[in-house]
């Protein structure tokens, strides 16, 4: 484990610019700067439209910041996501950064079980350890074991919202994104949620996390982060 | 296969340079330039008539560009432009170690002989002789693609246009290429045997290493298929980048405009 912080975002700014009406712009942050250590977990707080999704987004490399660097610690160094290629992204999130957003997507028919399997598939572990990793997170999760063999389509949001869970939590990512991973659970489900994360964060993982369930938030968050600081002038 | 599961290994596969094509005065595709990996899956999608075709026919050795480079990390040879071989060495290194599925399975498909016989033919190609381990690894990979095994003697006629375009992602596969060139692979597919191909498809670059060049229309294969989008437009790619970068948060004017014209993806 490294003392240096694993995500650093310096003067991070984001527009969007739709060009099919009218070219109109949308400021959403500029000069935003976050450090984030091993075991924390920084919680973003502000009202919705803020800009919380944007960030994490462009922190995972899925929006294109547009001025700034989001540096990632992957074996070893730091990878700027804002500047590296996409095999270079993608390598990084197969082993150091994980997102877990609110939505499953994936292809159709795939087996639940070998859902959960995949990424530790991608990364060559063998087929009977990911099995039995994934089993395990799934019964952890409390997935009834007779939807193991279904595909998550016709699973309730909640079931499918643990299915994304267990996904990103069996890489045991260094780095982990949680945008409302949360959101349509009981609170019996979010404990079991909350008891991952903690483990995860015992073990150094660092966390940016979007929860509006206050319980939640209060059980994870090492602090808050408001957004809103960093809000461009329109 | 060499690839480390996991891992996309620096050298490149293919590396296409300068990349221009034109029909007389019609341009085809101008200045194309990319890298693909071992294991890497590259969407190129856009409106019709963008050049995606043309772009494909040229990387994949069937239509002679007007001007740049296709070079191909070939077994016997190294990285090498593949239109400086000789035309037996090309085709022989097409044989071996690429796949071409076509849009149409009719252009991809002999519909003289039977639907097994078009699978067996590529290993048949490549010398295997013993008849029944022929048999029973085309009997699998009619099994893969979810087609009845029983009706291996049919010919492609007798198929529908969806078995007819299974029979041929089977034929592009049995051999084990390294990269596999694909024109709207699933357009006339049920979705249901849509989702088995990609799945399939998944699993060969996840423990093969595979590569895939993919043109598609459709937005949702784009994103469960490929790591890379390019974006074509007049000929011209316009927009590329990581996959969900470009359609979650696209650039260009005429990708923001594709991105928002599809219901869901
Ligand atoms: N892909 C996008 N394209 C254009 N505008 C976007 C996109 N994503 C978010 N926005 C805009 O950015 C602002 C911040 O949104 P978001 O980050 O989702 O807020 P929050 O997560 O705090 O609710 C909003 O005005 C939203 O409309
Ligand atoms: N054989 C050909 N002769 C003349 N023009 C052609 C030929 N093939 C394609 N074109 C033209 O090249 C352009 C790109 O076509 P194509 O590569 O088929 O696009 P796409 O596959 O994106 O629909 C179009 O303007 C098309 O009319
Ligand atoms: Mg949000
Ligand atoms: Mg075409």
């Amino acid at each position: 484990m490294t003392d240096k912080p694993l995500i650093i975002v310096e003067d991070l700014a984001k527009t969007f610019v739709l060009h099919n009406a009218e070219s109109a712009t949308i400021p959403v942050f500029q000069d935003l700067t976050l450090q984030v250590a091993a075991g924390e977990c920084v919680v973003l707080a502000g009202e919705s439209g803020v800009g919380k999704s944007t960030l994490m987004r462009s922190i995972f490399g899925n929006y294109l910041p547009t001025q700034g660097a989001v540096k990632v610690w992957h074996d070893g160094a730091y990878v700027d996501i804002t500047q590296a290629n996409p095999h270079e992204v993608l390598e990084v999130r197969r082993r150091t950064l994980g997102y877990v957003s609110q939505f499953l997507r994936v292809i159709p028919r795939v087996p639940t079980l070998q859902l959960v399997m995949e990424p530790l598939l991608e990364n060559g572990v063998p087929f009977e350890e990911a099995r039995d990793r994934a089993a395990e997170l799934l019964s952890a999760l409390r997935l009834p074991q007779a939807h193991w063999d279904l595909p998550p389509a016709t699973f309730s949001g909640g079931e499918q919202q643990r299915v994304n869970i267990a996904r990103s939590f069996i890489r045991k990512y260094p780095v982990l994104l949680l945008d409302e991973p949360t959101a349509s659970l009981d609170a019996e489900n979010r404990a079991i949620v909350v008891r991952l994360i903690k483990e995860a964060l015992a073990e150094g993982a660092a966390m940016i996390g979007i929860f509006h369930d206050l319980d939640v938030r209060d059980a994870v968050a090492s602090r808050l982060f408001e957004v809103s600081q960093f809000k461009a002038a329109a | 296969m060499n690839a480390i599961p996991g891992r996309i290994a620096p050298a490149p596969l293919l590396s296409v340079e300068g990349l221009t094509k034109w029909y007389g005065h019609v341009l085809g595709c101008r200045d194309v330039a990319f890298d693909l990996r071992p294991g890497e899956v590259l969407g190129i999608v856009g409106e019709s008539g963008s050049g995606k075709t043309t772009l494909l026919n040229c990387i994949s050795g069937k239509l002679t560009p007007t001007s740049g480079e296709v070079r191909f990390d070939t077994r016997r040879f190294g990285l090498t432009d593949i239109y400086g071989l000789s035309e037996p060495d090309r085709r022989r290194m097409q044989r071996e170690e690429w796949g071409f599925v076509h849009q149409n399975p009719r252009d991809g498909l002999r519909m003289r002989v039977s639907g097994g016989a078009n699978v067996a033919e590529p290993l048949m190609n490549l010398g295997a002789r013993h008849y029944g381990e022929m048999r029973q690894s085309t009997i699998d990979w009619l099994d893969r693609v979810e087609l009845d095994t029983r009706r291996i003697d049919d010919k492609p006629r007798n198929f529908s246009g969806g078995m007819q375009q299974r029979i041929q992602v089977a034929r592009n596969l049995i051999h084990g290429p390294r990269l596999v060139f694909m024109d709207e692979p699933t357009g006339g597919l049920d979705v249901s045997v849509q989702a088995r191909l990609l799945d399939l498809l998944r699993e060969l670059v996840r423990d093969l290493g595979l590569a895939v060049i993919i043109v598609t229309h459709d937005m949702a294969v784009a994103r469960l298929m490929a790591d890379r989008l390019m974006v074509m437009k007049g000929g011209e790619v316009v927009e590329t980048g990581l996959t969900d970068q470009v359609l979650d948060d696209p650039q260009h004017p005429y990708t923001q405009l594709l991105v928002s014209s599809v219901l869901q993806i």
